[in-house]
């Protein structure tokens, strides 16, 4: 068993309150040795699905909670399959899988309430389904009909962002924000191990650690950003150390278990909610899918490799767990497999053959207050779509 | 009274932070010590330190925090606290906060104003004195303004933080201490239109934020060669009005654009190409412009030599008209 409780790991954090760095009315300084990720990362279930609990992170789930994380992982799991062999049969122009990562996604998306807000990256599909965000929206913004297909302000999920990173700072923003106003909500914002080497996401935790913001960064370091490794990427000893930086609790989970996924996620969550500062939560997996359609990891990584992480399987190990638990009945997991088939077939027929809207509404949305030249080539347009008629 | 273009904008922060209590300001410098340039100066006494409050030193930081502020209902205007400073911050203000709204089919709006002191003439070090609007004019999804009168400062201000579209504000630094005798709250012509500044009939020049006082100061030395000449004010780069720049050409045929920014690539080549498709047979010249020259923004003591002046403008004036 792994023990994760940093407090008795107090040494010098009496001393720290006499710091000389004026505080203007801040909390003192914390004992960096608080900050730390654990060794190893937290971890609840094991190969064989045995869960073992971890101080500190206690599971509150009762059992309709641990079937719904099973639910959305195979959701997850199947509504990817699909958008992959929709971008194979020439329906999407090109889409980003999660395959591996379900239980990040899902552990994390779990962990939240109705009101926080999740700002994520293009790979969110199984995070975007725990918020009832319809896949089939999602999808517009790979097959190319919209830049996207689904209001944030429904599910208080973010538009997907593809610049890296960049949305790590609305995340902060918008807690800043509820903040201000007095409300309760926690915003978290999903990137990789890649974009915590882009400035954006430094800026937003040095932000929201400086404005005390209710925010949860959390990085699913999926081993490779495109073709480059971790190791290429940064030489801190996890990318969860690198909150100690900015004075936040980094948190470091084993990302391919849904349970401690939750666990960690719920822990950093509540702290944030309780106004005690953002933190963040590395959890460990790994992309089993290329990079995008487009990609060819063979070029950059084994076959044992893939193996390796194969056997780890999230949604394996999970199942294992429920088994035991006595809660994988067969019918259970034919509910959840009709259901998935149900998911896909609906989102293969929302998305295959889907059509752009009137080329006459790229003008509807850039200003609520357009400029002039708008109606002239407004109008230019609509001739050349006469011509082509 | 007797007011500077710099408490013209400052007396509009105040203002439209007293309507609308969504209304923050945040940026480097400015709530303790009132910014660089002391246009934020009183507001964080007034209104306390949640609604004007210094950030970490990070441009993509303000602005990018700004988009989540404004997604969430506030409507944030923040402060770059130089023209040279604001690169950091182009892949958000280009990426997300003029996009957003489209991306999203009209579902987010943000409400942001991004204010930049900009431009030379007042001797600054290196990065402290540059003309970047044309990089921004030219980014869909984004408004630009840049008044060149204490009055117009008040004006824009208040309607850019009203206004439901990003604006990208550009306040002409070395006009700051520019006075006029006006009367606060004011409300000028909207957003979207240009104002003739001087009426004449020999030729037309066209300037915004800090060579409008520059083009009226050459109109003044032209009298002497006995020419009338007309300046108009753009104040407003995107959405421009080109009716007010055509019908100028109409009545004068010559037409000269002055900008700080170097020529090439310039907003100039916009208003040119505008009137040599809209005014075509008004016009007994080419349309001139006028600007910095093709090169870096010079060391402070070299500036006067890069940047136009009254001599460059009338020189062009004349090249039109002995055309």
């Amino acid at each position: 068993m792994i023990t994760n409780d940093r407090a008795s790991n107090d040494r010098a954090s009496n001393d720290r309150a006499s710091n000389d760095r004026a505080s203007h009315g801040r909390a003192p300084l914390p004992d960096p040795a608080s900050l730390l990720p654990p060794d190893e990362p937290v971890t609840l279930l094991d190969d064989d699905g045995g869960l073992t609990e971890v101080d500190g992170y206690p599971l509150d789930l009762k059992e309709g909670d641990l079937r719904d994380l099973y639910r959305f992982m195979v959701l997850a799991r199947r509504v990817d399959r699909q958008a992959i062999n929709l971008q194979r049969q020439g329906q999407l122009g090109v889409y980003a899988s999660l395959r591996g990562q379900e239980a990040a996604q899902v552990g994390s998306a779990f962990a939240l309430a109705d009101a926080d807000w999740i700002f994520p990256s293009y790979r969110e599909l199984g995070a975007a389904l725990v918020r009832g965000v319809d896949p089939g929206q999602i999808l517009q913004l790979f097959r190319g009909t919209w830049l996207s297909g689904h209001d944030p302000y429904e599910h208080h999920f973010g538009l997907l962002s593809i610049p890296i990173g960049t949305q790590a700072l609305h995340a902060t923003g918008f807690a800043m924000a509820a903040k201000l106003d007095g409300v309760d909500l926690v915003a978290v914002s999903y990137f990789g191990d890649g974009a915590t080497s882009e400035g954006d996401p430094h800026e937003a935790m040095n932000f929201a650690a400086v404005f005390d913001a209710p925010c949860v960064f959390f990085v699913q370091n999926n081993a490779y950003a495109i073709s480059v490794p971790l190791e290429k990427q940064t030489r801190a000893p996890s990318i969860a150390h690198k909150a100690v930086g900015y004075g936040m609790p980094g948190y470091r989970v084993d990302g391919n278990d849904v349970l401690a996924t939750y666990a960690v996620m719920r822990r950093a969550v509540d702290r944030a909610r309780r106004g005690e500062g953002p933190s963040l939560v590395e959890a460990m997996t790994y992309r089993m899918e290329a990079h995008t359609t487009a990609d060819d990891p063979s070029r950059y990584r084994t076959a044992q490799e893939l193996e390796r992480w194969q056997a780890k399987d999230p949604i394996a190990r999970y199942e294992r767990f429920l088994l035991a638990e006595g809660l994988l009945t067969d019918d259970f997991r034919q509910a959840i497999d009709a259901e998935a088939q149900g998911y896909a077939d609906r989102m293969r027929a929302e998305i295959a053959d889907a059509p752009h809207g009137d080329p006459l509404e790229l003008f509807d949305h850039v200003y609520a207050d357009p400029p002039g030249r708008f109606a002239e080539q407004r109008a230019q347009l609509s001739r050349e779509l006469e011509d082509r008629e | 009274m007797t007011i500077t273009l710099a408490q013209a904008l400052n007396t509009a922060l105040h203002d439209a932070m007293e309507a609308d209590d969504k209304v923050v300001m945040f940026g480097e410098d400015v709530g303790t010590l009132g910014g660089v340039f002391r246009i934020t100066d009183r507001l964080q006494e007034r209104f306390g330190e949640a609604r004007c409050f210094d950030t970490p030193l990070a441009e993509a930081g303000i602005v990018g925090s700004a988009v989540g502020m404004a997604m969430y209902g506030y409507r944030p205007v923040v402060e770059m606290q130089f023209d040279g400073f604001t690169y950091p911050a182009f892949e958000q203000i280009v990426s997300h906060v003029a996009k957003m709204r489209n991306r999203s089919r009209g579902k987010v709006s943000l409400p942001i104003v991004i204010r930049i002191p900009f431009g030379g003439g007042i001797g600054a070090v290196e990065h402290h004195s540059e003309s970047p609007e044309a990089y921004f004019a030219h980014t869909a999804g984004l408004k630009v303004v840049t008044p060149g009168t204490p009055s117009d400062a008040y004006s824009l201000l208040r309607e850019s933080i009203a206004s439901p579209d990003p604006v990208i504000f550009f306040e002409p630094k070395r006009r700051y201490w520019l006075k006029e005798e006006a009367q606060l709250p004011v409300t000028t012509e909207p957003i979207g239109r240009a104002v003739v500044r001087r009426r004449g009939t020999t030729a037309s020049l066209f300037a915004y934020g800090p060579m409008v006082r520059t083009c009226l100061d050459a109109a003044q030395a032209a009298e002497e060669e006995g020419w009338d000449l007309e300046v108009v004010d753009l104040r407003s780069l995107n959405p421009l009005d080109t009716e007010t720049v055509v019908d100028s050409v109409a009545r004068t045929g010559h037409a000269v654009v002055v900008h700080e920014a170097s020529v090439f690539g310039g907003f100039g080549a916009e208003v040119a190409a505008r009137v040599s498709e809209r005014a075509f047979y008004s016009l007994e010249a080419p349309v001139l412009r006028v600007g910095g020259f093709d090169v870096p923004y010079p060391a402070a003591k070299l500036e006067e030599f890069f940047l136009p002046d009254v001599d460059r403008i009338l020189d062009a004036v004349e090249r039109s008209l002995g055309f």
